[in-house]
């Protein structure tokens, strides 16, 4: 079987994707009464027209970043690691306990410590489930979706009764004092001279997020561990053949999976809210799911896919600003994209693939 | 580098396209939702009442996640919108961070305070309502009333403690059962759960449940009318909802603060405003849907309690301000 050029792989069959994905939307838009073209300029121009609108997609990007990458290692091992969600909700509680321990003088302290805490948070809540797998045979996607609520039962206990900040009605710390936060994206470009948006919330944590893209690379594809990680999911028994420890691998990427996921802390609770509330996770641990799918468990596919969901979840929430779109519509929309870049990619490939073998073979 | 130009030349040209908008008002949604029969469409009511009355626009958001919320604020204050309403508690840290950027746009936040020289921070007591409704359920029960809770969080056990309070005043020994629909903000729209749990209480022996659960109420009212036993509605009145199965409703005039909020327009007064039974800011409802329910002795009872704790005679309790409640 010949394969089709990389521009049509990678650009076209995306491309065509999105443009149905569009229409689709366009015609649920029109149906509600709203003008489809409006509605799209607004979106696009919302999530990448402005450095608001980068500031914002590249926060939500790089949550979707860390979560996609966690998903992404436990596939390589053939672990369906559902349990981003409660991880990254421990790695924030990691997060937020180095950050409200210690008087810190300088967020350059603060940082490396932040990190240390949220991945040794979400990996400890990946660690039970990845045991259980391992010694006991228990299915991962039941425990790890388990782990989900009880961390966030365990959160609301500790935000309502231990970590509330006094006086408050929200269940949520206090803010992080100014030594443990983050510079911005307006904070760093700066440092240059140039002009950016205050608001956004994108800080330091994107460029961390785009560093572990390249260290799980690097992991997956260039080192003996990452080695027997893929031999391990691509065959269980051939790699115990090999003598790869199925107990060993199940632990490790399971561990670094949970790390990754609790690193999602340091952008979203370090970066972004300065204090731990009830639900800094927003979802992310479950669109890292996709991300991880749709980036065909690649670091960069995953950065790409995170990109793109950035910049849904950006224009989303404009689209909920400027218009009348409900937003239960607005996740229509957004579903609609997902479904037809994601899921239904094979639906236009092979009749492209088709027709570019028939005009091949017509030219020649 | 031209990227970045291009990127900054938008921006600029946004900003100036906004800036060209009037001042209407903006009103923003906590995540239950606009249409949650409760807090958030009681906010909605008031702001379609100011629209219906004076034909203004306002603009309005139903967030979708945390990291919404200082975004919403900001681009609805550099959007010139004033002033700037919250349905919410969970406004408060990111308010507290807002306001000084924006010291011409006045903000008005409910359910909790900010100290802020532009912000109006409106507070119910919640207590007082619930104190009237708790001796309400009590002297239509035998031996128990139940209260299920949305999300347990302070604000909610604030509502259970003057329920608790109101009914041990009628009768000091009634048992009453307390549960809370969960964690998260799911708990505020799970109907089934929140029935599930009234058909608990009422097999324990409940006459009355009191829900202050948001969304997850209608499954209340629902299961206590269907086992023949009476629901108390919350925030708007939910009378209607169970037509002669519901007791009463303890309203919160959450449409009242947005309302009055909007017609102040961007020259509204700030600071503290407190709602309670004083100014009508909370109260039971009473019409024709559960006239038959509430008698003559009950009702007079209930109008010289709240008589007594507007002359400050009666004093409840607030359960937010030490976390703990001296009745259970």
């Amino acid at each position: 079987m010949k394969k089709l050029p990389t521009w049509i792989d990678i650009l076209l069959i995306p491309l065509i994707n999105l443009a149905i994905a569009l229409f689709l939307s366009a015609l649920v838009v029109l149906y509600i009464g709203e003008d489809p073209m409006d509605a799209l300029s607004i979106m696009i121009k919302g999530a990448i027209g402005s450095s608001y609108g980068w500031g914002y997609t590249l926060y939500y990007a790089t949550n979707f970043i860390f979560t996609g990458l966690a998903v992404s290692v436990a596939f390589h091992a053939k672990m369906f690691n559902i349990g981003g969600e409660g991880q990254a909700a421990l790695g924030g509680l990691g997060v937020a306990l180095v950050c409200l321990m210690f008087p810190w003088p300088h967020w350059i302290l603060a940082l490396p410590v932040a990190i240390i805490g949220g991945a040794v948070f979400g990996a400890a809540w990946a660690a039970i489930p990845a045991y259980l797998q391992a010694k006991r045979g228990s299915h991962i996607v039941i425990t790890t979706i388990m782990f989900n609520f009880m961390a966030s039962a365990l959160l609301v206990y500790l935000l309502v009764n231990v970590l509330k900040a006094p006086g408050s009605m929200a269940p949520e710390t206090g803010r992080f004092i100014e030594g443990a936060r983050l510079p911005t994206g307006h904070d760093m470009l700066g440092w240059f001279g140039i002009k950016f948006s205050k608001s956004p919330p994108v800080n330091i944590s994107f460029l961390i997020s785009l560093l572990f893209c390249f260290f799980i690379w690097f992991l997956i594809w260039r080192t003996k561990l990452g080695y027997e990680i893929r031999a391990f999911g691509h065959s269980e028994s051939a790699a115990k053949y090999a003598g790869i420890s199925p107990i060993k691998i199940i632990m490790v990427s399971m561990l670094i999976s949970g790390a990754l996921a609790g690193l999602m802390g340091i952008n979203s609770v370090m970066g972004e809210s300065e204090r731990l509330v009830i639900d800094s996770v927003q979802g992310a641990g479950f669109i890292g799911i996709a991300v991880a799918l749709m980036g065909r468990s690649h670091p960069f596919g995953v950065l790409l896919a995170a990109i793109l969901f950035g910049i849904l979840y950006q224009g989303g929430a404009e689209l909920a600003l400027w218009t009348n779109i409900p937003r239960e519509l607005i996740v229509v929309i957004q579903a609609l994209v997902i479904l037809l870049t994601g899921a239904l990619d094979n639906m236009i490939r092979m009749p492209i693939e088709r027709l570019y073998f028939k005009m091949v073979r017509a030219g020649t | 580098m031209t990227l970045i130009k291009t990127i900054i030349s938008a921006s600029a040209a946004l900003i100036a396209s906004a800036a060209m908008v009037v001042a209407d008002p903006a009103l923003i949604y906590d995540l239950g939702g606009k249409f949650d029969k409760s807090f958030n469409e009681a906010a909605y009511e008031g702001a379609e009442k100011w629209k219906a009355e004076t034909g203004g626009n306002y603009n309005e958001i139903e967030l979708q996640n945390e990291a919404q919320r200082e975004q919403a604020l900001r681009r609805f204050a550099e959007n010139g919108n004033n002033p700037i309403v919250m349905a919410g508690f969970s406004f408060a840290s990111s308010l507290s961070e807002v306001a000084p950027d924006f010291p011409e746009t006045k903000f008005v936040i409910i359910d909790m305070v900010v100290d802020a020289p532009n912000v109006r921070s409106t507070v119910f007591k919640e207590e007082e309502g619930s104190y009237l409704v708790g001796m309400m359920a009590a002297m239509s029960a035998d031996k128990a009333i139940g209260f299920v809770g949305g999300m347990d969080i302070p604000l909610i056990r604030r509502f259970a403690c003057g329920y608790v309070l109101g009914a041990r005043s009628v009768n000091p020994n009634i048992e009453i059962l307390q549960n809370y629909t969960g964690t998260t903000y799911h708990a505020w729209n799970d109907p089934i759960k929140g029935g599930e749990l009234t058909k608990a209480q009422i097999a324990q022996g409940a006459d009355v449940v009191y829900h202050a659960a948001g969304g997850t109420g209608i499954g209340v009212l629902q299961a206590a009318a269907d086992a023949g036993k009476l629901g108390i509605g919350v925030d708007k009145n939910q009378n209607h909802l169970q037509s002669g199965s519901v007791l009463t409703s303890m309203i919160k005039r959450v449409d009242l603060a947005v309302y009055n909020a909007f017609t102040d327009g961007a020259d509204l007064t700030t600071g503290f405003e407190v709602m309670g039974l004083s100014n009508d800011g909370v109260g039971y409802a009473m019409d024709s849907h559960n006239a038959s329910l509430v008698s003559a002795d009950m009702q007079a009872a209930v109008e010289a309690a709240k008589a007594k704790i507007i002359a400050g005679e009666i004093q409840i309790h607030d359960a937010l301000t030490d976390n703990s409640c001296p009745a259970s």
